[in-house]
């Protein structure tokens, strides 16, 4: 639970069309690249990992051996809340066996099957939970700060617009450094819409026309809940 | 000892060699809201027909019907692994259910590994069921070979069934319609094929429910000339 906490954030939002995922891509130096948060797991799932990144691996390959399984053997696809209990389950034997040790890695899989959109955040204890929308890693607590006041209204909106959400909460947890389409990684999967990362010219295009019009918004909204909380968003 | 895969526990290998008792053929349509299946109940060991009350056609799960041609006992071991497969699904109580591509993909992976090792379920399988208002009917075969389509006969119902559902099918039959189609061909099976017997079941799948109906036989006609004199037309000695 503390190596989730102590890696990058990552953040997910669901509409009942669309699923977005989100990460904040950390580099250990200037002259590397960033490491791969986000998985495609198969056509309808994807996973955005916080954590140690090796164990993220290891699960992503195990989903995806799952995933293609079933699709082999009912050539349907594997509906998302079967899977997440897979993992869970195969977590929770690493909480019970004294030879091993947990996997140091907080999953937010996000995926459509045929009950519609989901969002499910798979923790290292075995335990997963369903969410309208969640973060993880650190400061994540300004993100999920953020995505508490905007939720409700969440099962309307459109691909794009939960797009400009998870770009505005990746905002927070930068806290007043500069967004760019290069440190962030955006995912989506929706109705008709398989998983694939969005491209980084359309993330930078986003970010730009966000500065524009959104700032002057989004200040109006923190205003009022930031100056109690103490907590820092956007240093202008 | 055995479980569906074939494989048995202890050393020595059994393998089917030729079916025993088996079931004769399977004829399925779809029409306007849902899917029929009909097969008579006869179950023949090898030339007698030994057997006048089986049933061929079993609901599987919510959404589907299953129909078998072929060795008897064979369906019945399908029918026991399958009956688990919906348990276990069942049990996840989560929303999803196996629906009729999922039924019949599996089934088509199971007879084609055993076809592999030489150790086949003798049957000719038909799946038809619907699920969230699509309809879905196919046939897979002790080859492992598989496929949809509208209307689906196996065994004999190939031969002389299919020509005319065929000929007779629309997109928009209503149940009568589909009815007189499958009797149609059924008479003609009857007359036909030689291990066929003069009880039907028909079963029937919509969005609603499935319903197996209880068998019930078919008004026949002997009188035709080539039957009053069948060697008319095998004069010569060659």
């Amino acid at each position: 639970m503390e190596a989730v906490k102590q890696g990058s954030a990552a953040i997910g939002l669901r509409s009942t069309s669309h699923v977005v995922l989100a990460t904040v891509n950390k580099t250990s130096s200037e002259l590397s690249s960033h490491q791969k948060k986000v998985f495609k797991i198969d056509d309808h799932i994807g996973v955005a990992i916080a954590g140690l990144t090796a164990d993220g691996r290891v699960l992503s390959r195990y989903m995806r051996n799952e995933c293609i399984n079933h699709s082999f053997v009912y050539e349907n696809p594997l509906p998302v809340g079967r899977l997440v209990v897979r993992l869970a389950d195969k977590a929770q034997v690493c909480t019970q066996r004294s030879w091993k040790r947990p996997y140091g890695v907080g999953l937010l899989v996000s995926g459509m099957d045929e009950l519609g959109a989901h969002l499910y955040y798979n923790c290292p204890s075995g335990n997963y939970f369903e969410y309208q929308a969640f973060a993880i890693g650190s400061r994540s607590q300004a993100a999920k700060t953020y995505l508490e006041r905007r939720f409700e209204s969440y099962d309307k909106y459109s691909g794009e617009e939960l797009i400009k959400d998870a770009l505005f909460a990746i905002k927070e947890t930068l806290q007043g450094e500069v967004l760019t389409s290069k440190v962030c990684t955006v995912a989506i999967v929706g109705v008709g819409e398989p998983f694939h990362i969005v491209d980084q010219k359309k993330i930078q295009e986003m970010i730009d026309a966000m500065e524009v019009t959104g700032e002057a918004v989004a200040e109006d909204e923190q205003g009022d809940d930031y100056s109690t909380r103490g907590a820092t968003s956007m240093e202008s | 000892m055995q479980n569906l895969m074939g494989s048995p526990m202890e050393m020595e290998l059994e393998r089917t060699l030729y079916p025993y008792v088996t079931g004769s053929s399977v004829l399925a349509i779809k029409y306007k809201y849902g899917i029929l299946m009909a097969a008579d109940t006869g179950g023949s060991y090898g030339s007698t027909l030994r057997f006048k009350d089986i049933q061929r056609i079993k609901t599987i799960g919510k959404h589907s019907l299953l129909g078998a041609g072929g060795e008897i006992s064979d369906f019945q071991e399908i029918l026991k692994y399958l009956d688990e497969l919906i348990v276990y699904d069942n049990m996840w109580d989560d929303g999803n259910s196996l629906g009729p591509k999922e039924l019949h993909n599996y089934l088509a992976r199971v007879m084609y590994d055993r076809r592999n090792k030489f150790n086949p379920l003798w049957n000719s399988l038909v799946l038809a069921g619907i699920k969230n208002g699509e309809k879905y009917l196919g046939v897979v075969t002790m080859l492992g070979v598989h496929y949809k389509d509208n209307y689906v006969a196996t065994g004999f119902g190939n031969y002389l069934a299919v020509p005319i559902l065929r000929k007779e099918w629309r997109d928009d039959l209503s149940i009568e319609e589909a009815m007189k189609i499958l009797e149609k061909c059924m008479r003609i099976l009857l007359y036909r094929d030689r291990s066929s017997i003069n009880k039907y079941q028909i079963a029937e799948i919509t969005d609603i429910e499935a319903t197996i109906f209880s068998p019930y036989s078919l008004k026949t006609f002997w009188g035709f000339s080539a039957f009053k004199e069948p060697a008319k037309s095998a004069e010569g000695s060659w």
